[in-house]
């Protein structure tokens, strides 16, 4: 008779845990070295078993991409330009845009991905991971998406990171900055595109060392969440290490303060010679305001490691002008790369209106993940994942990137503009010069410093 | 940073913002006093009037008729939300009460963000009020400065209105018994209109004002909302004075916090309610046993 582990008989189902776990763990492994064996030999390849929603969310005509942005509140402005950026990419996907064929050759011939439309869905975030996480759950039990994405939050970005990786869902954040989503947040089934703290950081210190001066006094201005953070802690040590500049203060505002007074009051007296504000979207908007109003910027020099450009259209060139920062995207950079060009026109003649970090983001990520399922040959979301961690080459709008197999960071370039004088502006949206574009390698971490650890594919 | 400068500036700093709370807790609490509605639209109308201003300032380029016309708009507002829909709610519970005006705000702020988008507006305040002042021990925004003779300007009209008016005596009456003002045979419905929109009027006002401080936009109504509450609480509910004093109190400690440590300010403010509430349950000034 079987026996548990104490040695005494099992009384109700006459079977022992080490006999079930034993069985189990045999089941396991035959499993194991069974299946790819079986696979190869007996299956087509969509007869995979189950991961996520496949095979069930690419068995019809489309397939479903779930986009979850803010759309209220502080980064309202980033979302609905995100927003933008999808749309255009999946009407150029399902229609076979040429300008795709440009990025990659697996891209823009045929319609579709695989042969498959994508549909899509859109969801407010309102910022907050809570709201995010609800809303993508959704698109990912109902819809079967096949892919989620948007953020503009880290917060969210991070949260959803883990959603992706428990739910077997590819996820790509849009704009987030935070080093904890590519680093001790960072997930199998997510990969991030645009630029983040550490970059930002080492592609503006030297500007601004250079520029301003070493040994500075700085003061920091700071979103209280993991993007605020790290972009802070990243900056500081760039700016400490390379020029020997000294942090005098460091102010945490609550993510969507509206009055920054008390902080500005606090900085005013910091004696800091220059300000590094690190808010973002609106936050930025209104604390660049009420800093020019307290007169802080008529003393102290403004610099953005992570900047939105758009900002300068709500606070005017007159306050921007000179003002160094880090961004993703600027649209004058067609002056310099043809996909860039090529994709303003077409975000123009579809929305009347220049596209910002978040449109190129969006445009960009859609279009490396149809890239890696066509390489895939699958929307099997393991081989996808592997399609990318090949860290093939691909023809950003911004010049040649790839993934990093390691943390799923994309090594791109980080833009260095300048903000213009008034008189220098040749139409009433030119508001930046571009100081620099930095090569996105040497600019990065070791894949391991920030803790990543990525999941299992299954 | 614990300097005599820093110190002075932030308290300075929490008049300008104590100022700004109580005028719009004022018309928060008359509101609740008279009509026994808690308002949840009041942020809402704070935001509106920000915006009805905007545009009165996009078309006339003047600040004064800006601050007018925000104003003004609130005031009808409130009176057609008043005979549209709050009078209907009167003899309801409290709980249909909060959930009309929680709805009513709602729609206004979803409404702005319709007709305006997302992106943040401001108001050029006049050169003579712009600019920056030196005031010794810190330099600061001149318009702040008159953001405080401006709502102190207002404030004194509401008071006069309500202690110095046939109309004000009616509505101290009727906090305090609305029962028996009818009975004497006055329309009490009618000074409900009236009180409606002069708490709607007094947000608009407020928020029109404080657009030059914080850009307007769809959503800057729902964070003062939440300190407004917290203001009539500490103050006393249905209490002009004791708004007053909330707001000056809630605005040192957001400012006085925040220098020593950001992060505290809002956790301090509900401490203080807190705190408030144990010692006096009825706010500061606040009345036992009012209706």
């Amino acid at each position: 008779m079987a026996q548990d582990s104490s040695g005494r008989p099992d009384r109700t189902t006459g079977v022992t845990r080490r006999s079930v776990l034993l069985g189990g763990a045999t089941l396991a492994a035959g499993t194991a070295l069974l299946s790819p064996v079986v696979m190869r030999n007996a299956f087509a390849q969509d007869k995979k078993a189950p991961v996520g929603n496949y095979p069930a969310g690419s068995e019809g005509d489309s397939v479903f991409v779930g986009i979850c942005t803010p759309r209220t509140g502080t980064y309202a402005a980033q979302g609905e330009d995100e927003i933008k950026g999808y749309q255009l990419a999946f009407e150029h996907i399902n229609n076979g845009n040429e300008m795709l064929s440009k990025m990659s050759p697996n891209l823009g011939k045929k319609k579709g991905v695989l042969g498959k439309q994508i549909a899509h869905g859109v969801a407010d975030s309102e910022a907050k991971p809570n709201t995010a996480v609800q809303a993508q759950t959704r698109f990912i039990n109902q819809n079967k998406a096949m892919m989620i994405t948007g953020s503009v939050s880290s917060a969210v970005a991070v949260a959803i990171n883990k959603l992706a990786e428990r739910e077997k869902t590819i996820y790509l954040p849009c704009i987030t900055g935070s080093n904890d989503t590519t680093g001790k947040d960072c997930s199998r089934y997510s990969f991030r595109s645009c630029f983040y703290a550490e970059t930002a950081a080492n592609a503006i210190a030297p500007v601004l060392i250079k520029n301003l001066g070493k040994n500075k006094k700085v003061a920091f201005l700071t979103p209280d969440y993991t993007y605020g953070h790290t972009v802070r802690e990243s900056t500081q040590k760039a700016l400490e290490q390379q020029g020997g500049w000294q942090a005098v203060t460091n102010q945490l505002s609550p993510l969507g303060t509206t009055d920054f007074s008390s902080y500005l009051l606090n900085i005013a007296n910091s004696g800091a010679d220059v300000v590094v504000n690190i808010n973002f979207g609106r936050d930025a908007v209104l604390s660049i305001k009420q800093a020019k109003q307290f007169g802080i910027l008529d003393s102290m020099k403004l610099a953005i490691p992570y900047l939105a450009p758009f900002v300068a259209e709500e606070v005017g060139a007159d306050t921007m002008q000179g003002v160094f920062a880090g961004t993703d995207y600027w649209w004058t950079l067609e002056d310099k790369f043809e996909l860039a060009k090529m994709f303003n026109k077409a975000f123009r003649d579809k929305y009347n209106t220049y596209p910002e970090w978040g449109a190129a983001e969006a445009y960009l990520q859609v279009a490396m993940w149809a890239d890696a399922v066509e390489r895939a040959g699958s929307f099997y979301p393991p081989d996808v994942i592997k399609a990318y961690e090949k860290g093939e080459k691909f023809e950003s709008l911004t010049g040649p990137v790839h993934f990093r197999a390691e943390d799923h960071q994309l090594v791109r370039p980080v833009t260095i503009v300048q903000g213009k004088k008034p008189g220098d502006m040749k139409t009433d949206n030119d508001y930046f010069s571009i100081v620099e574009t930095v090569d996105g390698g040497p600019l990065m971490q070791k894949p391991d410093a920030f803790g990543c650890k990525l999941g299992d594919y299954t | 940073m614990l300097t005599w400068a820093n110190l002075v500036s932030q308290m300075f700093n929490g008049l300008v913002l104590g100022a700004l709370l109580a005028l719009i807790s004022s018309g928060l609490t008359i509101i609740y006093g008279t009509l026994g509605v808690l308002n949840l639209a009041h942020g809402a109308l704070f935001m509106l009037g920000g915006y009805a201003g905007w545009l009165t300032f996009d078309y006339t380029g003047s600040y004064i008729a800006a601050v007018a016309g925000g104003a003004l708009f609130v005031l009808l507002v409130g009176i057609v939300i008043e005979r549209g829909i709050i009078r209907f709610f009167y003899d309801r519970p409290h709980e249909d009460q909060i959930l009309v005006t929680f709805g009513i705000g709602i729609v206004i702020v979803e409404l702005v963000r319709l007709s305006f988008g997302s992106l943040s507006l401001s108001v050029t305040p006049p050169s003579l009020i712009s600019g920056i002042t030196n005031l010794g021990f810190v330099i600061y925004p001149t318009y702040r400065l008159a953001v405080v003779a401006i709502v102190a300007v207002a404030l004194l009209a509401l008071y006069l209105v309500l202690y110095r008016t046939r109309l004000g005596m009616i509505v101290r009456a009727g906090i305090e018994d609305a029962g028996m003002v009818d009975a004497l045979g006055i329309n009490v419905y009618r000074v409900f209109m009236v009180v409606f929109g002069i708490g709607a009027m007094a947000a608009g006002f407020a928020g029109i004002v404080n657009a030059p401080v914080a850009p307007i936009t769809p959503d800057v109504g729902t964070e003062i909302l939440v300190q407004t509450f917290v203001v009539v609480v500490i103050g006393g509910v249905g209490s002009f004075p004791g708004a007053i004093l909330g707001g000056l109190i809630a605005g040192e400690i957001l400012s006085l916090t925040s220098m020593i440590n950001p992060a505290y300010s809002q956790v301090m403010l509900f401490a203080v309610m807190t705190l408030v509430l144990v010692v006096s349950p009825h706010g500061l000034l606040g009345v036992r046993g009012r209706q």
